[in-house]
């Protein structure tokens, strides 16, 4: 390392003597760096969902169902298209939020404060998963749509659906979980010899979460 | 924000004092390695008499009643997927992965241990499932390892009920493992290393895991999200991959499916997969060929490139298993120009290998024997892999013994010479022991040798057009007379093989048994695993303190030095020159 510095350097090679000094890559706790590989390995699972969804979108061979009618939400005898989508994506970012506050108060040290933004966060994410559980009894229920099959049109509708909210339905479920569970610990003082960083890479799970919410409501409800 | 690095500020390691503490829920990654090792090795085992068996059929057709057609399609099935996943992949980076990534990069453990004690139970769990599906109604799934629907899950299909459902559970539970495996060994390699250990200072052996283990975590998603979708399909009658179809003459309920999907994810997954196995494989055996040539490897940076840019393209070429698929054919050119181009890092490596052995000190050790062996049967399957990357020499050899022949020499036979000589050279450090000479170079001969007599004239057989995952051929008209035995031959030679892994086993006993203790580092290796304090390392691997890195893993009969090697925990100051050697003459300083 050190003959490396002795070399004239400019901004590439500060990065590539930052990316293979000894120890450490990047410097952040190993914690963070293991959270964000998770992160990026599950986005290839819900990209490879999306683009599935897209292919068998295509080739059905039957209509696809009026995402605008399917997902419309009756309110005092009038359709109002994507109601109730609107309110939970307005909660999921709003537990964003909370969350980003959670992280803020806990480098300050303020632990009471990030045990009730923590819950916060987690009782808007159950609130979320709750909506998610009405609609789909909604969709169960009233249209009769199934994963194997769907009254109004195309098969796969159901199947993507389902499978594809599920799937990002268990990811908020576990989140909420996590999100528990850390700010229990927080508040029970576990983390005030090894540090806050714990509720930041809590954090980043969440947001991320959240940013995959967004990717399925463009394709599936505006699409 | 600040930042506190991670070797200084963790917390003293928790020495377990339990029976199941110490060797089964064990959270050590030695001990993890070798619960992983065993496992592969076991199932490993059953593929291979899963082969013999088929190649009793294949070798000597309406010779042996037991075997049917349904049993010979299953087999073929679970013999190619415990060959590549549960075995090869496991092996390679549960295995070498977990026991040589903290002692080579120099921490005292993964950084996540309770994780990795997961991973191999989660490991262990799929391979129960997997193993389950021989005593479930209908038998395993005679898919092939490809599991290609509409057959997978139609009735005409053995194992399309109990089997195919477990084989997918099986993968899903094996892909979380490997996940949580796989996080450990990343953020390992990257935040965890000791001082001085540079990622340009790492052996290659720690860049091909490092290599692998992101294409895993990044090609398994493709394999799980595949298998929940075709879990649906299955048990759920959903039409994700099932077009309308009749099935033993009944219209089955599905309709609008897209099969070609499956095969995108299934390969998009599949080749890095090759890699995944490949890439271990290069790391080790660089390391072995550089220590038993005495020599630095040839063209470091060259080496740890090579890797990386390998493992970036090998995402880009998955199509070159779908030539015959039905596809624009502007997407096949697109492919095979992909394919080749990997062909160019690939043989960079071995040009490498063999320069490194030019004019080296070449100790003709067992494992050095085992990777010369790699690089012959290397270069044999990829020249036969530039081959079938061209769409048009593929059309005809697709579903031929030419293609069996080839992936068994690039991704069978390969990876599992560069294990066996990855198992004689660090067997002395996992026990003490050095593995018997005598009985290694028997195996080393039959297995080498062996192999040349089953897959030469399988590339033959191919030619003639004889097709892949057949249980009969009915009418051989179409083989000359003079090919009529071959067959039989192959047979043979698989029986003799598999009887050569035989002294294998028996050797692991004998020598764990009856052979004495071996000298510490036999093999004069410079690297930093050989350089714990005891060995076998106890848990924790270091003394008090870490050691400090202060050179490469290659310092192997460095001019003007007096020692043969230099570890790489030596500083220069502590190293001997010959009286009256030039130092600044070299420029050797700045490595
Ligand atoms: C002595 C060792 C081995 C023998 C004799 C052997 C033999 C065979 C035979 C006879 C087949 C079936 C060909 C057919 O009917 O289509 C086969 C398929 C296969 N083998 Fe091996 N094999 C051996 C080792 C391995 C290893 C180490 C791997 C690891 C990559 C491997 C991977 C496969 C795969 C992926 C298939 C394709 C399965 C399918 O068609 O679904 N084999 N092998
Ligand atoms: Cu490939």
């Amino acid at each position: 390392m050190t003959e490396m510095n002795s070399k004239p350097q400019g901004y590439w090679q500060h990065l590539v003597i930052d990316w293979s000094a000894d120890k450490e890559a990047f410097k952040v706790n190993w914690g963070k760096v293991m959270m964000w590989v998770f992160l990026v390995s599950d986005t290839f699972i819900f990209s490879l969902f999306l683009i599935g969804y897209m292919n068998v979108r295509i080739s059905a061979t039957e209509a696809w169902p009026l995402t605008s009618e399917v997902f419309a939400l009756v309110v005092g005898g009038e359709h109002i298209p994507l109601l109730l989508i609107a309110i939970m994506t307005f909660i999921l970012i709003t537990s964003s939020g909370t969350m980003a506050m959670a992280v803020n108060t806990a480098y300050q040290g303020n632990k009471n404060a990030t045990f009730w933004l923590m819950i916060a966060t987690a009782a808007l994410g159950f609130g979320f998963v709750g909506m998610q559980a009405y609609e789909w009894s909604k969709l169960i229920v009233e249209e009769g749509i199934r994963p194997w099959g769907n009254p109004l049109g195309a098969a796969q509708f159901g199947s993507t659906f389902f499978m594809i909210t599920g799937f990002h339905g268990l990811h908020v479920t576990g989140g909420v979980i996590y999100l528990t569970v850390v700010a229990i610990k927080v508040k029970l003082g576990h983390y005030d010899k090894k540090g806050f960083q714990i509720v930041e890479i809590t954090g980043l799970y969440w947001h991320f979460v959240d940013l995959v919410w967004v990717f399925i409501f463009a394709f599936f409800y505006l699409w | 924000m600040t930042h506190i690095a991670i070797a200084d500020q963790e917390p003293e390691l928790h020495h377990p004092r339990t029976f199941i503490g110490k060797y089964i829920w064990s959270q050590d990654h030695k001990v993890i390695a070798i619960q992983y090792a065993c496992t592969a090795i076991f199932v490993g085992l059953v593929a291979l008499m899963l082969s013999v068996v088929m190649r009793l059929q294949l070798g000597f057709p309406d010779q042996f009643d037991f075997i049917n057609p349904n049993m010979y399609l299953q087999f073929v099935t679970m013999h190619g997927m415990i060959m590549v996943i549960y075995l090869l992949t496991a092996l390679l980076l549960g295995g070498f992965g977990n026991y040589l990534i903290p002692l080579m990069v120099g921490t005292r453990d993964m950084v996540f241990p309770y994780l990795n004690m997961l991973s191999f139970w989660f490991y262990f769990l799929s391979v129960l499932v997997l193993l389950a599906s021989f005593f479930a109604p209908g038998g395993p799934t005679g898919a092939g390892w490809t599991l290609y629907p509409p057959q997978s899950i139609l009735e005409g299909t053995p194992g399309s009920g109990w089997g195919i459902v477990l084989m997918l559970a099986s993968l899903a539970i094996f892909i979380i493992a490997f996940t949580m495996g796989g996080l450990n060994y990343v953020s390992t390699i990257l935040q965890a290393r000791t001082r001085g250990m540079t990622l340009m200072r790492m052996p290659l052996t720690i860049w091909g895991i490092f290599t692998a283990t992101i294409l895993g975590l990044f090609a398994f998603p493709a394999l799980l999200v595949s298998a929940i979708m075709m879990l649906f399909d299955s048990v759920l009658g959903t039409s994700f991959f099932m077009p309308a179809i009749v099935s033993l003459g009944e219209a089955t309920d599905y309709e609008g499916g897209s099969p070609i999907l499956f095969q995108h994810l299934f390969w998009f997954f599949g080749h890095p997969e090759v890699y995944i196995v490949a890439l271990p494989a290069f790391g080790m055996v660089s390391d072995v060929l550089s220590v038993h040539a005495r020599k630095n490897i040839f063209g470091y940076r060259m080496m740890v490139w090579a890797i990386v840019i390998i493992g970036g393209l090998s995402f880009v070429v998955w199509a070159h298993h779908m030539y015959v698929s039905g596809m624009n054919p502007y997407f096949g050119f697109f492919f095979a120009t992909t394919t080749l181009i990997i062909a160019v890092p690939t043989a960079i490596k071995v040009y490498n290998w063999v320069l490194t052995l030019w004019q080296g000190n070449i100790h003709l050790t067992v494992p050095m024997l085992f990777a010369i062996g790699f690089i012959f049967t290397f270069t044999h399957g990829g020249l036969s892999g530039l081959f079938l990357g061209n769409v048009v020499i593929d059309l005809p050899l697709s579903d031929t013994f030419f293609v069996v022949a080839h992936f068994h020499m690039v991704m069978g036979v390969s990876p599992i010479m560069v294990l066996f000589a990855a198992i004689y050279h660090w067997f002395p450090l996992v026990t003490g022991k050095q593995l018997n000479t005598r009985l290694g170079m028997i195996h080393f001969w039959g297995t080498f040798l062996g192999t040349y007599a089953i897959y030469l004239p399988m590339h033959y057989i191919g030619f003639l057009g004889v097709p892949r995952r057949y249980y009969a051929l009915g009418d051989t008209s179409f083989i000359p007379d003079s090919a009529h035995a071959l067959n039989a031959n192959i047979t043979i030679a698989v029986i003799i093989v598999a009887l050569f892994q035989l002294i294998f086993i028996i050797n692991l006993f004998w020598t764990i048994k009856r052979e004495p203790k071996s000298r510490i580092n036999p093999w004069d290796a410079a690297s930093l695993e050989w350089h714990t304090p005891d060995v076998p390392p106890r848990h924790g691997n270091w003394g008090k303190e870490l050691p400090t890195v202060h050179r490469w893993a290659y310092d192997y009969s460095v001019p003007g030095v007096v020692d043969d090697f230099i570890p790489q925990h030596v500083p220069d100051s502590d190293v001997t020159y010959e009286p009256g050697y030039d130092r600044t003459a070299t420029g050797r300083e700045s490595t």
